[in-house]
């Protein structure tokens, strides 16, 4: 469960002894154009054996947030300022080597298009053998065993005749299963998982996320889901944190979340997705406005642009002062909570449907 | 694997028919006659007649067209010059000798110029574009980059002289460049020509080195060598194992290229530090107008650039497995 530290308000709340724990996290980076601040004073803590899904559009930082964890941003262009603890280390300030010995081995990754993101120059054998070797110091022969091994607990028929193929000999769905094989062959304590279902179509989708909830159970690993996938979340995560513009905007438990969500910009995502059971001839409801740009952020709070209810908040708050999230069950809105509760009932609530 | 290869050598023999034809054609369409060069000053109807008879020049140009092939595949004894054995191209209207005997004489010196040059601009190249690349962004890198501008932009026929100038007559470093064969004397192999390979490789370095670092940047980018980091493998080997492999296959392209056609002689090179190559034998073949020589040059020069088209279409099998399988 993430940890419930009441620190409302405090510019830089100490890190939590959370397994993951990201204090006041800034990344930007040095474009032609100017700094985009890809991400701006984000915290967020995870346990191990807790499922993080971190939801938001394209460019909210959800992507950057991970990769930065794992040092794997370009350090040339890169300013990254706040504090990752994994397992109480320091990571923002760790060096190169360190971050090797970790990556892979306590903190492993998976990426959303599998097909680009296994070499197509060696066989996927040799791919998930190849951190084993290097984080365990096993033998060539052990490394490859292993490697068999793990794609047979991820479902791979014939393993130790498969390992010996290369990537573009497999389907999308078993280039997923091998990515996951690669990322779990060191059990590592926690597996970010970059929009790891969004490359597959639905059905093998659910195959793959149950996938990896048993590993979990098997592993214990603490596992960030990124997605812009409500569905999705809703299935896999415990607690979900929403990122608009490189903050985090709300989080709490998944039913927390989306059952009751509290800020315009969750509403308006829950809005814009389309259900099943919904009536055709009511259109969706998409966000109106696009996402504001990183070089030149809104002042105040970053949604406001587009957010229908900021009318509501007296004396233009809104467009002067940024709210801030607690790190507990929350939402960075102006809005009072007996005001976030009423418009969700009334007004959102009845169109979801 | 075999079969591919076969398919693309009678592909190669194709073209080069055809390119023996194009090549008569030409040269028949060209406002010379061989004859009346060879008759020289004192030349009568009577002499020009007899020339043109010992050369062939007087049947039609499909007759002599003919003779050609059946030459090149059987052999001839018709020749006044003695039997020519097959591949027979004939004997040389300027010089008078075999020009395949020409060609074999000649070939030494093309493939030491080739080897050496390819070896100097591929380590020169390829290293400063490698290290060009991983150290992007640094001054090494725009140092790199922008001697290789500079470099790409200059003249044999202004390095060469000015190379000679300071490291042969001047500061005496160097002997004179010169072919000298390398079973009798390596030492003097090598020494004669150094210079000529160090100043062959300075266009084609500046060409690698520009390549490499693009293609690795490039590669450096893809998704699957950022998979490679993450798995928590060292920046050299994902350096070296993943981006590198991913850039063979552009640079193996160019290279097999450059090989054919610098297999084909090195015109400039050649012609500047004074090496007799394959490069300076198509030059005399075509200003002396010289029939036979030219079909053997052309040809030869044409079947390098052929092979080298078919190892590189076979090297990609060994860096792709997607090619290999498909």
């Amino acid at each position: 469960m993430t940890t419930l530290t009441k620190e409302a308000g405090a510019p830089r709340p100490a890190a939590g002894d959370a397994f993951l724990s990201v204090r006041d996290l800034h990344v930007s980076f040095k474009t032609e154009d100017g700094i985009v601040r890809a991400v701006d004073g984000l915290s967020f803590d995870l346990d191990r054996g807790r499922t993080l899904g971190i939801v938001g559009e394209s460019g909210s930082g959800k992507s950057v947030t991970n990769l930065t964890v794992l040092g794997l941003h370009n350090p040339m262009f890169t300013t990254v300022e706040g504090e990752i603890l994994l397992d109480g280390k320091e990571l923002t300030t760790a060096r190169e080597p360190e971050l090797e010995k970790l990556r892979g081995n306590k903190a492993a990754m998976i990426f959303q298009d599998p097909l680009t993101a296994l070499s197509p120059y060696y066989t996927v054998g040799r791919q998930i053998a190849e951190p084993f070797r290097k984080h365990t110091g096993a033998s060539k022969r052990e490394a490859w065993d292993r490697a068999v091994e793990m794609l047979g607990k991820v479902g791979i028929p014939n393993p130790g005749q498969r390992a010996k193929d290369y990537p573009h000999q497999f389907s999308g769905g078993m280039r997923q299963r091998a990515m996951i094989a690669m990322a779990l062959v060191c059990d590592p304590d926690l597996l970010i998982a970059d929009e790891p279902t969004t490359a597959l179509d639905v059905t093998v989708q659910a195959q793959i996320l149950d996938l990896l909830k048993d590993l979990q159970r098997e592993f214990g690993s603490a596992i960030i889901f990124i997605t812009h996938d409500l569905g999705v979340i809703a299935d896999m995560a415990d607690d979900i944190m929403v990122m608009y513009a490189g903050n985090a905007v709300e989080r709490g438990t998944v039913d927390e979340v989306l059952r009751a969500p509290q800020h315009p910009y969750t509403w308006g995502l829950l809005n814009s997705m389309p259900r099943l059971d919904s009536d055709v001839s009511v259109p969706l409801a998409p966000i109106p406005g696009t996402p504001p740009s990183l070089l030149t952020p809104p002042s105040g709070c970053r949604f406001h642009p587009r957010c229908t209810f900021q009318d509501r908040v007296a004396g233009a708050r809104c467009v002067t002062e940024r709210p801030l999230l607690a790190p507990d069950r929350d939402s960075a809105c102006h809005l009072t909570a007996e005001q976030k509760r009423t418009i969700f009932i009334e007004e959102i609530k009845p169109r979801l449907g | 694997m075999l079969r591919f290869l076969v398919r693309r050598a009678l592909g190669a023999a194709v073209i080069l028919f055809l390119l023996s034809i194009v090549t008569f054609l030409i040269f028949f369409g060209m406002p010379r006659d061989p004859a009346l060069l060879i008759c020289g000053k004192s030349c009568t109807p009577a002499n020009l007649e007899n020339i043109r008879h010992v050369l062939g020049l007087d049947q039609s140009i499909p007759e002599q067209y003919w003779l050609f092939l059946q030459n090149l595949v059987l052999g001839s004894n018709d020749y006044l010059q003695g039997p020519c054995p097959a591949p027979c191209f004939g004997y040389s209207f300027h010089t008078g000798e075999a020009v395949w005997d020409t060609l074999i004489d000649r070939l030494p010196t093309t493939v030491s110029l080739t080897i050496g040059g390819a070896v100097c601009f591929l380590i020169f190249g390829l290293g400063t574009g490698l290290l060009a690349a991983w150290r992007r962004g640094t001054l090494i890198d725009k140092a790199a980059t922008a001697t290789a501008m500079v470099v790409s932009s200059m003249q044999i026929y202004f390095l060469g002289p000015l190379a000679l100038a300071i490291l042969v007559y001047q500061m005496q470093l160097f002997d004179k460049p010169a072919y000298n064969e390398f079973t009798k004397d390596p030492v003097a192999w090598f020494g004669g020509l150094v210079i000529p390979w160090v100043i062959l490789s300075t266009i084609f370095a500046a060409q690698y080195t520009r390549m490499a670092r693009s293609a690795m940047i490039e590669q450096l980018q893809e998704d699957h060598v950022r998979t490679a980091r993450a798995k928590g493998m060292s920046r050299r080997y994902v350096f070296f194992r993943y981006a590198w492999r991913g850039s063979l296959i552009p640079i193996v392209t160019i290279f097999g290229i450059d090989m054919g056609s610098l297999l084909g002689g090195a015109i400039i090179t050649e012609y500047t530090f004074g090496l007799p190559g394959l490069g300076r034998l198509a030059v005399d073949a075509v200003s002396f107008s010289d029939l036979p020589l030219l079909l053997g040059v052309m040809l030869f020069s044409a079947a390098m650039i052929l092979l080298f088209n078919i190892v590189v279409d076979a090297a990609y099998a060994f860096i792709d497995p997607r090619v290999r399988l498909s």
